[in-house]
């Protein structure tokens, strides 16, 4: 049997550093999604997911690094986001992924949330060193 | 030989501006349709004028001397007037770098039998129209960032108006991102305005925000409950399909919120809370 492997077609790197810069990285993902033909649906969520760990990076972080990168497996094409910090790291990564759970004052829906509307969720992170989120969002995922 | 120079260049003057006006006139890149001849020639004089008046021997090797103060003066009002001209800030440049020629062709002139001094006065000089040139592309700068600093201050207060759709009822429509300075300034104009106008409900259309992320949601939560606890109800409209399943995966709660699809459902929704009717009149036969 043969596997199919996932390639990346293209990347793209900014850098988020000020809560101005939340909108026009949005505005990039929005243009890679458009140019893969993303759905209007599938492309609101991607850039939901994208605005919500852009602004945890900026909030627990201090701001970090995305990369954008265009992929492909199969068929089938997506976007797929690398966010990473050297900020604090989480502590206990299970709790931060329950709903309703955070550190802060917000609604605690950031990292689950994220999660549910994408197709593929990773995150890693070790406490005094930073957190490395991934998403990765199908076409028609 | 060096204490020569300053005595020379102020000596000069005239020589060094006839020069200088003599070479802007040759240059193929003279702007006579943006300044005139006899504007460009009193600038020059008055600059000239600025230089040697300023200019000392002590200060001659430190460009930031507060003694050049006029100059940088005189500068800064070259620069702001020229761009309001419309010349470019490259032009402006140039235009005070040539004096460099004419100031070096002096020099050259009186200190033609020393070499050596002359190279040492020719950096110095250099160094001191440089600085000068230096100033005018500051001054450009800074035009530019009041602009945009004008501009946003603009942005701000243009981006959320609050409407009287009815009497009672108010609209606020919101384009752009939520961010927390912004919803300080939507709950501020929105509270405000209940108050001054005793309304009862009010309208947050949300039809042009791009997307709603946790923390624009938890901005909105806090603005419905604020206008709550004024004693009003606050309907939330302009929610499209794809807004609606990004909040419902997001696993935000919005449903203690009366929430609209469109800014005309929710004048209707006002309307029939406040026993409002509105109808098609009959034709009278």
């Amino acid at each position: 049997m043969m596997t199919t492997q996932l390639v990346t077609l293209t990347k793209d790197r900014m850098v988020v550093k000020l809560e101005q810069d939340v909108v026009p990285f949005r505005n990039r993902v929005k243009e890679h999604a458009t140019k893969i033909g993303m759905g209007l649906v599938n492309q609101t969520k991607l850039i939901t997911a994208a605005s919500e760990l852009s602004r945890n990076m900026l909030r627990y972080a201090g701001g970090g690094e995305v990369l954008i990168e265009v992929v492909s497996k199969g068929r089938e094409n997506g976007i797929r986001l690398t966010f990473s910090d050297k900020g604090p790291g989480i502590e206990d990564i299970k709790k931060a992924m329950q709903d309703g759970y955070s550190t802060g004052k917000s609604l605690g829906l950031g990292l689950p949330g994220t999660k549910r509307l994408v197709s593929e969720f990773d995150i890693k992170s070790v406490p005094n060193q930073g957190t490395t989120v991934i998403i990765l969002k199908w076409k028609n995922g | 030989m060096k204490a020569d120079l300053v005595k020379t260049l102020q000596k000069k003057k005239k020589q060094i501006l006839e020069i200088w006006m003599e070479k802007q006139l040759a240059d193929a890149g003279l702007r006579d349709d943006l300044i005139s001849n006899e504007e460009l020639r009193i600038q020059s004089e008055e600059l000239v004028q600025a230089l040697v008046q300023s200019i000392t021997e002590k200060n001659l090797g430190n460009v930031e001397s507060s003694e050049f103060e006029p100059v940088y003066e005189i500068l800064a009002g070259i620069s702001l007037s020229r761009a309001k001209q419309g010349f470019s800030p490259r032009e402006t440049g140039i235009y005070i770098f040539s004096l460099k020629d004419s100031l070096l062709q002096v020099i050259q002139e009186e200190m033609r039998d020393d070499p050596a001094a002359m190279y040492a006065e020719t950096i110095r000089i250099s160094k001191l129209v440089d600085s000068f040139g230096i100033a005018t592309f500051e001054t450009f700068i800074k035009g530019r960032e009041e602009v945009i600093y004008r501009q946003t201050n603009e942005i701000t207060e243009i981006s959320t108006p609050v409407i009287r759709v009815w009497d009672g009822i108010l609209a606020l429509p919101i384009i752009g991102t939520l961010d927390s300075s912004r919803t300080q300034v939507v709950m501020e104009n929105l509270l405000q305005e209940i108050v001054e106008t005793g309304s009862s409900i009010a309208i947050l259309d949300i039809s042009g925000v791009p997307a709603v992320d946790s923390l624009v949601a938890q901005h909105l939560i806090k603005t419905v409950s604020a206008t709550r606890l004024m004693g009003a109800e606050c309907i939330i409209s302009g929610i499209r399909p794809e807004i609606a399943q990004t909040v419902v995966h997001l696993g935000i709660d919005l449903s203690n919120i009366t929430t609209k699809a469109s800014l005309a459902s929710a004048l209707r929704h006002a309307f029939s809370q406040l026993h409002l009717e509105v109808r098609k009149k009959q034709k009278q036969q």
